[in-house]
C-alpha cells in the first residue's frame, strides 16, 4: 500500500479545506465584531484529511473499484429486461394500462396514491409534449413550463372571468396555448442549439414573472383558485353550487372525497392515453418524418422541398398544445395554482424525462416520468438528501444508457402490395 | 434575352460577390432536357457555387436563373430553397447529407413530403385517403431502393450504411422528390472503380428511362467523358468552354487552366514532337 502517496492526497485536501472553512466557518460574526474560533475551521480539516486518506485506502485496495463493477453487473443484468420492454412495448403500455385502471380500486390505494400518480400522468401528457419538440424536431426547448403554465391559469381564469366550465375550457386553453406555442415559435426559427435554448429559457421565465407580477388579474404570488371539473354537471365537492346535483346523490353513494380524486386521475388516464397514441401517431405521419429529417439536416430537408418555416412552427404548436393541456389538468387536479409551481425547474424536470426516458421514445418517457415522479415520494424519508440520490440515480442512468432509458424503434416496412 | 425553346435550364449573366471576391463572373449556359451536363473545372472553380445558385442556397448578385420545368419560365434567383425543390430540382452533396438516424426507406419518403397527405387530421385518424397516399409513398420508396439495388437494406438506418451506400441512397432520395433536373456534387467522389461505374450506368439509366436532366460537379475525367452530352468548363468563376466532349478535350483553355500555362505548353511540343 502506497502511503506517502495517500498522505500526500490527504494533505492537499486538506490545503483546500483549510482555505474554504477558515472563512466559512472559522469567523464567526458577533454584531458588530468578529469572533475568530479556528478550532472550529481545523475540526473540519482534520475531517477532511482523514476522509480523503480512507478514499485513498479504499482505492488503493480496489474495494471501491469493485463496489462499481458490482453496479455495472447489476446493470448489464438489467439491460435484456430494458431490451425485452423495447421489443413488446406495446404490450408493456397495455399492461400497464390494465394496472393503472385498476389502481384506485384496489384495497391498498389511498388518495395519497392517486394524487401522485394523477401528477405522474400530468408529467407523461407534458413529455410527450417536449418529446415532439426536443425529441422528433430537435429543438432544445428550456422553456416548456410557459405551456404548462399558460394551461393551468387559462384555464382558472377562463373559469373566473368568463364562468367557463373544465370542459369548455380544455379546448379553448389549448387552442391559447398553441398560440403562444407559434408566438414563440416565430422568433426562433433561425435559431439553434444553444441560442434557441437561451431564448426559450428567457420566454418561461418571462411568463412566470408575469403571472407573478399581473397581481390584479392573476392573484400574483398569492395564486389563483380553480373550480373542480364535473362530470356531465355532476358535481364531487361537498358544499355544491346552488342546483348542482352531486356524484355521490346521483348514484346514492354516501359522500367521499376519494371519488373526486379518481375521477380526476381516470380523466387523467384517458387523457394520458390519447397524447401517447397522438405522438405515435405523428411520429409515423408525414410530419412527424419531416420533423425528424428537420432534426437531422435542416438543409437537406429544405432541399427536398419542405418548409421549415411551417414545420417547425407546427412542432411548437403542437408541443406546446400538449403543455396546455398538462396544465388544464394540473390546475382541476390541484384545486388552487400559483406560480411558484411554474418555475425553470418544472422546465428542467420535463426536459430530463425525455432525456432520461430516450428521446422521441414513448415507453422510456412513461417509464422515466414514473421515475422521476414517484422515485423523491419513495426516498422522503432521506428528506433532504433525496435530490442528491435522484440526481446520484440521474447521473448512473446517463452512464449506462447514455441514449436515454429505451431506445427509438423504428417502423419497419415490408415488402409487397399495400402493407406498408 | 428570352430563354431557349428547347431547354430545361438556363443562366444568363449569372454573378455572386462574397465581399470582394467574385466568385462566379457572369455565367451564361442552356442546358438541353434529358441530357446530361457535366461542369468540371480546377478546385475553387466556382463549380459548387454555381450549384447553389441554382439550388436556391445563394442569391445571385447579378443575372438570371430561368428553369423551363414544363415549357414556362420560371425565375428561381428570388425563390426559397424549399420552393425551387418543389419546381424540379433536386440535389445531392459533396458530403453526404442523409438523415442518418432515420432508416433507409424513411429517408425516400421525407422526400415524398410534398405530394403525401400530410393533413394532420386525415393522418391522426388514418383516413382512407390518408393509408392510400402512405401506400403509394411507400410503394414508390421501395422503387427506387429496387432501382439502386438496395431493397435488403430499406429498414436499416441511413447513417450505418457504408459509404458506396449512402452516395446512391442520396441520389435515390433526389429522385424520389420527383424532379426534372437533378443536380449532382461530385457523386462519384471516395468511389471506387468499380462503384463510380456502377453510378455511371445508373446516372445514364435515370435519364433514359426516367427522362430527368444531369447537371454533374465531377472531378474524375473517366466519368466525365464517358457520360456527359454536354461539358461547361470553369475556372475563376468564368466559363473557359461550354460544348461536346470532344470539343472541351481539344480547346487549349481547359488544358491550360488544368495543367498550368508552363506545363501546356510542354505538352504540346512533347505531343508535336510525338506526332
Amino acid at each position: 500500500m502506497n502511503i506517502p502517496a495517500a498522505l500526500k492526497d490527504s494533505a492537499v485536501a486538506s490545503l483546500i479545506a483549510l482555505a474554504l472553512f477558515v472563512p466559512m466557518i472559522g469567523l464567526v460574526l458577533k454584531g458588530q465584531s468578529l469572533n475568530i474560533q479556528l478550532l472550529r475551521a481545523l475540526f473540519v480539516v482534520a475531517a477532511v484529511f482523514a476522509g480523503r486518506m480512507l478514499i485513498s485506502m479504499l482505492l488503493q485496495s480496489g474495494l471501491l473499484g469493485r463496489l462499481v463493477e458490482v453496479i455495472r453487473k447489476v446493470l448489464v443484468y438489467l439491460s435484456p429486461v430494458v431490451g425485452l420492454v423495447e421489443r413488446r412495448s406495446f404490450r408493456f403500455i397495455g399492461l400497464l394500462l390494465v394496472v393503472l385502471v385498476a389502481v384506485p380500486f384496489l384495497p391498498g390505494s389511498s388518495n395519497y396514491l392517486i394524487q401522485i400518480l394523477s401528477l405522474t400522468l400530468v408529467y407523461v401528457i407534458l413529455a410527450t409534449g417536449l418529446n415532439i419538440v426536443v425529441g422528433l424536431a430537435g429543438l432544445l426547448d428550456l422553456g416548456f413550463v410557459a405551456f404548462f403554465a399558460t394551461g393551468a391559469y387559462g384555464y382558472a381564469m377562463l373559469a373566473q372571468y368568463a364562468g367557463l366550465s373544465f370542459w369548455a375550457a380544455i379546448p379553448l386553453t389549448a387552442g391559447i396555448a398553441a398560440a403562444m406555442g407559434c408566438l414563440l415559435g416565430l422568433p426562433v426559427l433561425r435559431m439553434h442549439g444553444d441560442y434557441l435554448a437561451i431564448v426559450t429559457l428567457g420566454f418561461g421565465e418571462i411568463i412566470r414573472i408575469l403571472l407573478v407580477n399581473m397581481i390584479d388579474i392573476t392573484g400574483g404570488p398569492n395564486g389563483i383558485s380553480v373550480p373542480r371539473p364535473t362530470l356531465f354537471g355532476l358535481g364531487f365537492t361537498r358544499r355544491l353550487e346552488e342546483g348542482q346535483l352531486g356524484f355521490h346523490e346521483f348514484f346514492g353513494l354516501p359522500y367521499s372525497a376519494s371519488h373526486r380524486y379518481i375521477f380526476i386521475y381516470l380523466l387523467i388516464l384517458a387523457f394520458t392515453v390519447a397524447a401517447i397514441w397522438i405522438f405515435k401517431r405523428l411520429r409515423e405521419m408525414p410530419i412527424g418524418r419531416a420533423w425528424e429529417a428537420l432534426r437531422e439536416d435542416e438543409i437537406a430537408c429544405k432541399a427536398l422541398g419542405i418548409n421549415h418555416t411551417t414545420t417547425k412552427l407546427s412542432a411548437f404548436t403542437l408541443g406546446a398544445t400538449f403543455g396546455g393541456v398538462g396544465g388544464v389538468f394540473f390546475a382541476a387536479m390541484e384545486g388552487f395554482i400559483n406560480p411558484s409551481s411554474f418555475t425553470f425547474v418544472e422546465s428542467a424536470i420535463i426536459l430530463s424525462i425525455v432525456v432520461l426516458g430516450g428521446m422521441g421514445s414513448i415507453v422510456g418517457v412513461i417509464l422515466a416520468a414514473m421515475g422521476i415522479t414517484l422515485l423523491p415520494e419513495l426516498f422522503r424519508e432521506f428528506e433532504n438528501y433525496r435530490m442528491l440520490v435522484f440526481g446520484l440515480a440521474m447521473v448512473f442512468i446517463m452512464i449506462w444508457r447514455p441514449g436515454g432509458l429505451l431506445k427509438v424503434r423504428r417502423k419497419t416496412f415490408a415488402r409487397g402490395g399495400h402493407g406498408g | 434575352m428570352a430563354a431557349k425553346a428547347d431547354s430545361i435550364l438556363v443562366t444568363e449573366g449569372v454573378s455572386i460577390r462574397f465581399g470582394g471576391l467574385l466568385a462566379l463572373a457572369g455565367i451564361s449556359l442552356v442546358m438541353r432536357p434529358a441530357t446530361i451536363t457535366a461542369i468540371i473545372g480546377p478546385n475553387g472553380a466556382g463549380k459548387t457555387t454555381l450549384f447553389n445558385c441554382i439550388t436556391g442556397f445563394y442569391r445571385p448578385t447579378e443575372g438570371r436563373i430561368i428553369f423551363r420545368p414544363d415549357g414556362r419560365d420560371v425565375v428561381l434567383n428570388r425563390l426559397p430553397i424549399h420552393k425551387i425543390a418543389q419546381l424540379g430540382v433536386a440535389r445531392t452533396y459533396q458530403n453526404i447529407r442523409l438523415f442518418g438516424q432515420m432508416s433507409v426507406l424513411e429517408n425516400l419518403l421525407v422526400a415524398q413530403h410534398h405530394f403525401v397527405n400530410h393533413r394532420l387530421i386525415s393522418g391522426i385518424f388514418q383516413t382512407r385517403s390518408f393509408r392510400k397516399s402512405e401506400a403509394e409513398a411507400v410503394e414508390q420508396a421501395w422503387f427506387w431502393l429496387e432501382f439502386m439495388g438496395m431493397e435488403q437494406l430499406a429498414n436499416q438506418d441511413a447513417g450505418t450504411l457504408p459509404y458506396g451506400q449512402q452516395r446512391r441512397l442520396e441520389v435515390a432520395r433526389a429522385m424520389a422528390s420527383r424532379p426534372r433536373l437533378i443536380c449532382l456534387d461530385e457523386p462519384a467522389a471516395g468511389l471506387n472503380l468499380q462503384e463510380s461505374e456502377e453510378l455511371n450506368q445508373l446516372i445514364l439509366k435515370l435519364r433514359e428511362e426516367h427522362g430527368v436532366s444531369v447537371l454533374l460537379i465531377e472531378h474524375h475525367m473517366g466519368v466525365v467523358m464517358s457520360i456527359s452530352d454536354h461539358v461547361v468548363v470553369l475556372d475563376h468563376g468564368e466559363v473557359i468552354s461550354d460544348g461536346t466532349t470532344e470539343q472541351v478535350q481539344q480547346d487549349e483553355r481547359v488544358i491550360k487552366a488544368y495543367l498550368g500555362e508552363e506545363d501546356a505548353e510542354e505538352l504540346q511540343s512533347v505531343t508535336k514532337g510525338a506526332g
